[in-house]
């Protein structure tokens, strides 16, 4: 006879080794958090390896761990992070996300109502895109072993045959961004290190894919995209500039920048272009459809402050310049060290 | 006033540069010293290099309080974490500066050594409230800027009778030290000028360059660290030199007064006292150049509470740091610039600090591209 596992306390409960050990607690805990909040045709298959149906399309694969501190944050927390995230990381590829893998590691005595909170914003970010999530695995470790949960997700996503991403940026092209930059790394910072005046700003954690279906309908010719999240819009633009031995030149004024944000830079000394975004996109576009495609960004609502950062332009070598508030020319280095640890 | 946006301003920053343009003397050069590494970085930051006239070359000083520390008290501050059962609480920029054979504070810590990045002294001082059972040692680094905070937490680990909390003082004077530059390099940099310091004149006030600036005829403008506060004190001491005018005078009237802050003067006298000498960087030993805790805050003196060993000190042999902190070369002029030494990998302290000269212009020079 098979007995019925006992119901978690998830106001009081927390996480012990029992639950990462194969046995009964283990099932408790899947069956009654996991399979309940995630709930989908694709999980309940309760397989090792899920079954995906025939696609004809070709496939995108993504995938990111997510380590941040403070686990819950102004905007969001980890587990919305870590869906987004790799959500994000398929959009900007020109893929339409469709499933999801997640697993945890979890700290012993974390408590379950936390994870429970984690869990739910996850189905819900999941939900929000269209995305299942569709197999999943869970490991409890020692105590100290981890800082709570740490969560890892690969995402799959189908791409249209008519998306042609990614291509080289050519001289002349647009480089667009959706909105304020570094409110993510400064969400987190102020969060960490009790910067009253800065509390306000709240992480911009969001799905792009709905943004990104609409900018690649309104604009088919953009050249390439990606989403500026750790080492931020520097690191896209060098990323960039290296691999398709291209050189940007970038207008300081032009990069929207809330003040609060700009404020604790200042404070903490920071480069705004090296903080992370978590619902930012940049993409490089032919001049020619920059204007439908600022239409339909300005009309979403991740979209709203999309603004043209800087151009492609014909220089000797590649890398990143920038015309400075002031009118002078600087480069825009990659950030070195390790301003914000664990920020994603 | 908003602070940021109001000395950021494009159209008055042109009228400035044009202003300079029009200024500068045909077949003149003016060779001006941004004492301070904040302002070398607004430099690079905002590209005013490129927006001057060729003929003014602009130099960066020994304003850079990482930089300009010497090696021995650097691979001091490694062997006090590497103390059983200490905890050693740093500014984050000291954190990758080279030591003798290129140890750090960094790499201490990935072997097991408890170093903790603080933002403030105040924030070492908490550490040392949540670890009563270990010894919390703050490495105090900075000019006239930091060392009120410095003084500040000694005077309150004592109201709390703290016994776990120490100071391993590096605390340097900035008029002392442009004096010794003078002297020291007998101006082999053939200086035109100063830009003077910023935040540090805010403690110290505007007179205490005065006598720098008449015994070595020099003229001394206090300047802001924004891109505007630049220019104009870049217009006015060519102004100056021009009219060979000597003597100091205070662009940043927001902040800085002839006095400075009393009360953070006061607060240092009370706590600290001169050194007979200290070895900086570049400039060598120079007498009444560095503070100590005085005797009666002994038991907050890391120095004195830890007997701190170091084996013989020295720097990479190829490292130009000493020769760029006294403004003789360019970063650039150094042959491990950019190759061998590099902000991930620095060999020399002016790669490290986010006011180092070399790191600002290996973060933000544009000749590389164009």
């Amino acid at each position: 006879m098979i007995k019925t596992s006992a119901k978690l306390s998830m106001v009081n409960g927390t996480i012990d080794m029992s639950h990462g050990a194969g046995g009964r607690a283990m099932t408790q805990l899947i069956q009654q958090l996991f399979l309940q909040c995630f709930d989908n045709t694709y999980l309940r298959q309760a397989n090792d390896g899920v079954l995906l149906p025939r696609s004809n399309k070709r496939l995108m694969m993504a995938t990111d761990s997510y380590v941040v501190s403070p686990l819950f944050f102004p905007g969001g927390n980890i587990g919305e992070l870590a869906v987004n995230g790799t959500i994000n990381d398929l959009a900007v590829g020109g893929a339409v996300p469709k499933y999801l893998s997640v697993g945890f590691i979890l700290e012993e005595g974390f408590p379950l109502s936390d994870l429970k909170k984690i869990v739910t914003s996850m189905a819900d970010a999941a939900k929000r895109s269209g995305v299942f999530i569709v197999t999943g695995d869970t490991k409890v470790v020692e105590k100290n072993s981890v800082d709570g949960v740490f969560i890892n997700t690969t995402g799959i996503g189908e791409l249209d045959d008519e998306v042609t991403l990614p291509q080289a940026p050519q001289v002349g092209d647009k480089i667009i961004i959706n909105g304020d930059v570094g409110d993510h790394g400064v969400a987190i910072l102020a969060h960490r290190e009790n910067l009253s005046f800065a509390t306000t700003i709240a992480s911009d954690t969001a799905a792009l894919s709905g943004l990104i279906a609409a900018m690649l309908a309104a604009a088919p010719g953009i050249r390439c995209m990606r989403d500026p999240t750790r080492g931020g819009v520097s690191a896209v633009m060098n990323e960039w500039a290296e691999q398709y031995h291209t050189c940007f030149l970038l207008n300081e004024a032009a990069i929207p920048t809330k003040m609060a944000v700009q404020s604790a830079c200042e404070l903490m000394g920071l480069d705004v272009l090296h903080l992370a975004n978590e619902g930012k996109v940049i993409a490089v576009c032919p001049h020619e459809q920059i204007e439908p495609l600022l239409s339909v960004m300005r009309a979403h609502p991740l979209g709203k402050k999309a603004s043209i950062i800087g151009d492609v332009v014909d220089e000797v070598h590649p890398g990143v310049l920038m015309t400075s508030c002031v009118g002078g020319r600087r480069l825009v280095d990659w950030v070195s060290g390790e301003p914000l640890p664990r920020i994603c | 006033m908003r602070f940021i946006e109001e000395f950021r301003n494009q159209a008055i920053a042109k009228k400035w540069i044009n202003k300079i343009h029009q200024q500068v003397k045909s077949g003149r050069r003016y060779r001006l010293m941004e004492f301070c590494g904040g302002h070398t970085h607004v430099i690079h930051r905002y590209g005013i290099n490129n927006l001057l006239p060729d003929a003014i070359d602009m130099i960066h000083g020994p304003g850079c309080p990482v930089c300009v520390l010497s090696i021995e008290r650097i691979d001091k501050a490694i062997a006090l974490a590497n103390t059983p059962n200490v905890i050693l609480c740093t500014y984050a920029d000291m954190m990758r500066v080279p030591g003798t054979k290129q140890a750090s504070l960094l790499k201490a810590k990935a072997k097991g050594a408890e170093v903790r990045m603080v933002y403030s002294v105040e924030d070492a001082l908490q550490i040392a409230r949540n670890n009563i059972q270990k010894e919390v040692v703050f490495f105090a680094i900075g000019f006239e800027t930091t060392t009120p905070a410095t003084a500040v937490a000694i005077l309150r680990a004592k109201a709390e009778k703290l016994t776990n909390f120490t100071v391993f003082c590096n605390h340097v004077l900035t008029p002392v030290a442009m004096e010794a530059l003078l002297v020291h390099s007998q101006d082999k940099a053939q200086l035109n000028g100063f830009i003077g310091p910023a935040h540090v004149s805010v403690i110290t006030g505007s007179n205490a360059y005065q006598s720098v600036a008449t015994q070595y005829q020099k003229p001394i403008v206090i300047a802001g660290f924004e891109p505007l506060d630049m220019l104009q004190a870049i217009s006015w001491l060519v102004a100056m030199i021009d009219q060979g005018e000597v003597g100091v005078k205070n662009q940043y009237i927001r902040a800085v007064t002839e006095k400075g802050n009393l009360k953070a003067q006061d607060l240092i006298d009370e706590v600290l006292c001169l050194r007979a000498q200290f070895e900086w960087r570049g400039l060598g030993h120079i007498p009444n150049s560095g503070l100590a805790l005085k005797s009666q805050y002994q038991q907050f003196d890391a120095e004195h509470r830890f007997d701190i060993q170091v084996s013989k000190s020295a720097e990479h042999k190829a490292c130009r740091c000493a020769d760029i902190l006294c403004g003789e070369i360019k970063p650039k002029d150094c042959a491990l610039f950019g190759l061998a030494c590099t902000p991930e990998n620095p060999l020399g302290a002016c790669m490290v600090s986010s006011e180092g000269a070399c790191a600002a212009s290996y973060a933000y020079e544009t000749s590389s591209i164009t």
